[in-house]
């Protein structure tokens, strides 16, 4: 719990030197979720529809009777979306929505495996700013000759709960 | 030990302030009811007590002469006055003001005022003992019976009483003091008191913050035993007591048949309950109820998909113990729920104590009537009740009721009535708040309503929708505003406090004979009862409570997608939804569809639908805040099979369609 209190407050651009993440595949690129944050990783289940909802959060599963919404990062991160396939897997995380604590599913494409990588700092590497929303990567980390999004999950959500969905979503 | 009990006094002394308030509003209607003077007297004689075991030195003084007082009125030296009721109610607020550490009042004045009153030759016209037995009977109330026959053997001389007491061990510890309690029984009249010396153990043993001693004494015959019991209130736990008549005879058989009828009067008296008559009672945080409630949700919807697999099993054995735990979750589910129950009248006092002082500032004479005050509601619906409830019997008595001179000119009595009721219906409570004023008078209504830019001059509005129009924000009729209503915020912020309940608010009136605001709120929040219906191979909840019935679409119009959304049902028209379109579902529709007639406020419209699944005990989960934007959806819930189902909001429902057809008509 305590890291993550923290961790809003740290500047984004920053990030520790080493730090335990689960890999996982979306969009075709690598990503990398700070392991304190994963709850589990599940096989899609029944997932519900939610009806006029927008595509970030078109989802609702249930974990072990608590109704957990689902996400998709490809959405903020503008990555190109593939079908689900056997390699489909969700990570439950524990987040904060709002000043609450929530938690909150988000769609991998393939789930790797929980290892420690180095960070670098965005601007170290190149190209990256032109494919992704900048404000939307913490940091880029390394592991080896790999490279990793780290994604600013803070900012994806504080973002999407910032928009004035009543209109946009309601009349489409 | 000791600190818990600090704690806990103020929330006691606030129980037993409310308490009291009632009591003494109920003597102002019913001076001379034995039954509530001797509850009034009991809670200032507890309260000035415990006020006093716990260091609330100025409490207790204060209060000792309300006490004198109202024993006075008890003896039947002073009669019930309603300026001995006021008094009473500002000494009650004065007591809480201490007990919050200020004093809005200086308690002096309270003092003196009560000193004048007692005194007052004429209010203390000093009735004999006899005449005061004779004027319990001659109020003709049944109740005062029992306390006759309780005091039957008085007139034979009954033998004292002789009591033997040891108070628990360990009262020291927990900060009790036993001579408090002795003073106090000498003030009842004990006399031949002795030490009881039997239970002190060898010196080498004796813990010196033990209470070894007991005590033997003699008491007065003509006490009953509940007042002697009742210096023994704070030492329930570990008390060790013997109380006897002296001689056994036919006397103490009397007493004792006596004892039984005294307590009884409490009990068919439901509208003034004292507190604590039941049994033993919990003092429990609500969040562990909350929380309790959580858990047996998730059971509820376990045992479900128990119930499922175990169909689909096939396996008798294992069917008779899903059946079995069915049964358990059920009653489980139920006992729950009723712990979270609490009926309307653990908050009318405050609606009494609103209407006697409204009574006073208005100067309109005003008649509270609550019915109903058993039904109970969730504690949270409850609490969320309370400000609405206030504003609406504040807005009745400051705009609805007329002044007395007014209402003679009317041909209606003097004072004004102000009717709340509560009652079940169905799944629902409704609850009713009415004056006999003067009704809203649809004109002005219409004509503030204009002024205010809420409707145009063309709008064309019946009689329902004016009437509505108290509900919209930033309406308030008020010439001028006042200080009791009139702020402009009241009724919508009523309204929105109903709707955040998913409940739904109608205004009636009829112009010169008074205005009904009728409330129906659903009994819980946690758990409502669900109709499944399938859209498009998707499940979604409609809540029951909401749906009329159900009939089959036509054939003939099961294809068309026109803007012709109107049904004949029992003869009267019908709009009705598609909620494939609604909720943008993938497909055609197949040829037989059922539409689910559903009541949103005052309005009734179909929602089609692909399948009835049925219906079944819905346990509501919040959207998180990534969903709350969809108004839609009220929440969503488990289903037997582990997938999840969202549960339609009507009304937002309704209203998106229209917004909807709306966009489509522009």
């Amino acid at each position: 719990m305590m890291p993550r209190a923290f961790r809003s407050a740290q500047p984004s651009r920053e990030f520790r030197p080493a730090q335990d993440v689960v890999t996982l595949r979306l969009g075709g690129e690598l990503l990398a979720i700070e392991s304190g944050l994963v709850r589990e990783v599940l096989e899609p289940g029944a997932i519900t529809r939610v009806p006029n909802a927008p595509a970030f959060a078109a989802g609702l599963l249930n974990v072990r009777g608590t109704v957990v919404p689902l996400t998709d990062l490809r959405i903020p991160l503008r990555m190109p979306r593939c079908p689900r396939d056997a390699d489909t897997r969700i990570l439950v995380l524990d987040l904060k929505l709002a000043g609450a604590a929530s938690v909150v599913g988000i769609l991998a494409e393939k789930v790797h495996e929980v290892t420690q990588i180095s960070s670098a700092a965005i601007e170290d590497v190149p190209d990256v700013g032109a494919r992704w929303p900048a404000q939307f990567v913490r940091a880029i980390g390394r592991k080896d000759t790999q490279y990793f999004i780290i994604p600013d999950l803070d900012a994806i959500f504080a973002a999407f709960l910032a928009v004035p969905l009543g209109a946009a979503l309601q009349i489409a | 030990m000791t600190e818990d009990a600090e704690q806990l006094f103020p929330i006691e002394a606030r129980a037993l302030a409310e308490s009291l308030e009632a009591g003494l509003l109920d003597l102002k209607s019913h001076p001379e009811d034995r039954a509530l003077i001797d509850g009034v007297f009991r809670d200032l004689h507890t309260l000035k007590g415990s006020g006093a075991m716990f260091g609330h030195t100025r409490l207790a003084q204060f209060l000792h002469d309300f006490e004198t007082a109202f024993e006075a009125v008890r003896d039947g030296r002073l009669r019930v006055s309603p300026a001995l009721v006021e008094l009473g109610l500002r000494a009650c607020d004065h007591a809480m003001a201490l007990l919050d550490g200020g004093s809005a009042e200086p308690g002096e004045v309270l003092l003196s005022a009560l000193a004048a009153l007692t005194l007052e030759p004429g209010a203390a016209q000093a009735a004999a003992q006899p005449d005061d037995l004779a004027a319990g009977t001659g109020v003709g109330d049944s109740l005062a019976l029992g306390r006759e026959a309780a005091a039957v053997p008085d007139q034979d001389g009954p033998p004292p009483w002789s009591l033997s007491v040891y108070l628990a061990g360990d009262t020291l510890t927990l900060g009790g003091r036993p001579l408090g309690v002795l003073d106090e029984l000498r003030a009842l009249g004990a006399q031949r008191l002795h030490p009881l010396l039997d239970r002190l153990p060898p010196l080498s043993e004796l813990t010196p913050d033990r209470l070894y001693v007991g005590w033997r004494m003699e008491l007065p015959g003509e006490l009953s035993e509940e007042v002697i019991r009742e210096a023994f209130l704070f030492h329930d736990e570990g008390l060790d007591l013997e109380l006897e008549r002296r001689a056994a005879g036919p006397a103490e058989a009397a007493a004792a048949r006596g004892a039984t009828a005294a307590a009884d009067p409490e009990q068919p008296d439901a509208e003034r309950r004292p507190k604590g008559s039941a049994g033993a009672m919990m003092r429990v945080p609500a969040e562990r109820l909350d929380e309790m409630m959580d858990r047996v949700g998730e059971l509820v919807i376990a045992e479900a998909r128990l119930a499922e697999l175990a169909a689909r099993s096939g396996d008798t054995l294992l069917i008779t113990v899903a059946e079995e735990i069915q049964r358990l979750a059920t009653s489980m589910r139920e006992t729950t729920m009723s712990i979270r129950m609490t009926p309307i009248g653990s908050i009318s006092g405050r609606f009494r104590r609103l209407v006697h002082d409204l009574d006073a500032t208005l100067g309109k004479p005003i008649d509270l009537v609550i019915e109903g005050q058993d039904t109970e509601l969730d504690k949270t619906v409850i609490e969320m009740l309370a400000d609405p409830l206030m504003h609406l019997i504040r807005n009745s008595a400051d705009h609805g009721l007329e002044t007395p001179e007014e209402r003679r000119s009317m041909g209606k009595p003097d004072v004004g009535t102000i009717r709340m009721g509560a009652r079940y219906s169905g799944a629902e409570v409704v609850i009713t708040l009415a004056d006999d004023g003067r009704g809203l008078d649809l004109g002005k209504l219409r004509a503030h309503a204009e002024k205010r830019g809420l409707i145009g001059p063309e709008d064309d509005l019946d009689d329902a929708e004016i009437r509505a129009l108290i509900l919209q924000p930033g309406f308030s009729t008020a010439q001028s505003v006042t200080e009791l209503s009139g702020r402009g915020v009241g009724m919508d912020v009523v309204r929105r406090t109903i709707e955040q309940l998913r409940g739904t608010l109608e205004v009636e009136s009829e112009p010169g004979h008074g205005t009904q605001i009728s409330m129906r709120l659903p009994l819980t929040l946690a758990i409502i009862d669900g109709l499944l219906v399938e859209v498009a191979g998707e499940r979604y909840t409609i809540p029951l409570a909401a749906v009329e019935h159900i009939i089959e679409l036509p054939e003939d119009r099961a294809q068309e997608t026109g803007h012709t959304r109107l049904l004949t049902i029992r003869d009267k028209l019908v709009p009705f939804l598609r909620l494939r379109q609604l909720l943008d579902s993938p497909g055609a529709p197949g040829p037989h569809q059922k539409v689910v007639v559903v009541t949103a406020g005052e309005l009734r419209v179909g929602l089609t639908v692909d399948r009835i699944i049925g219906s079944s005990q819905t346990v509501i989960k919040q959207l998180s805040p990534l969903h709350a934007a969809l108004k839609s959806f009220s929440g969503a819930t488990v289903l037997g099979d582990g997938t999840v189902a969202l549960i339609l909001d009507v009304p937002q429902l309704v209203a998106f369609g229209q917004a909807l057809d709306a966009v489509e008509a522009a």
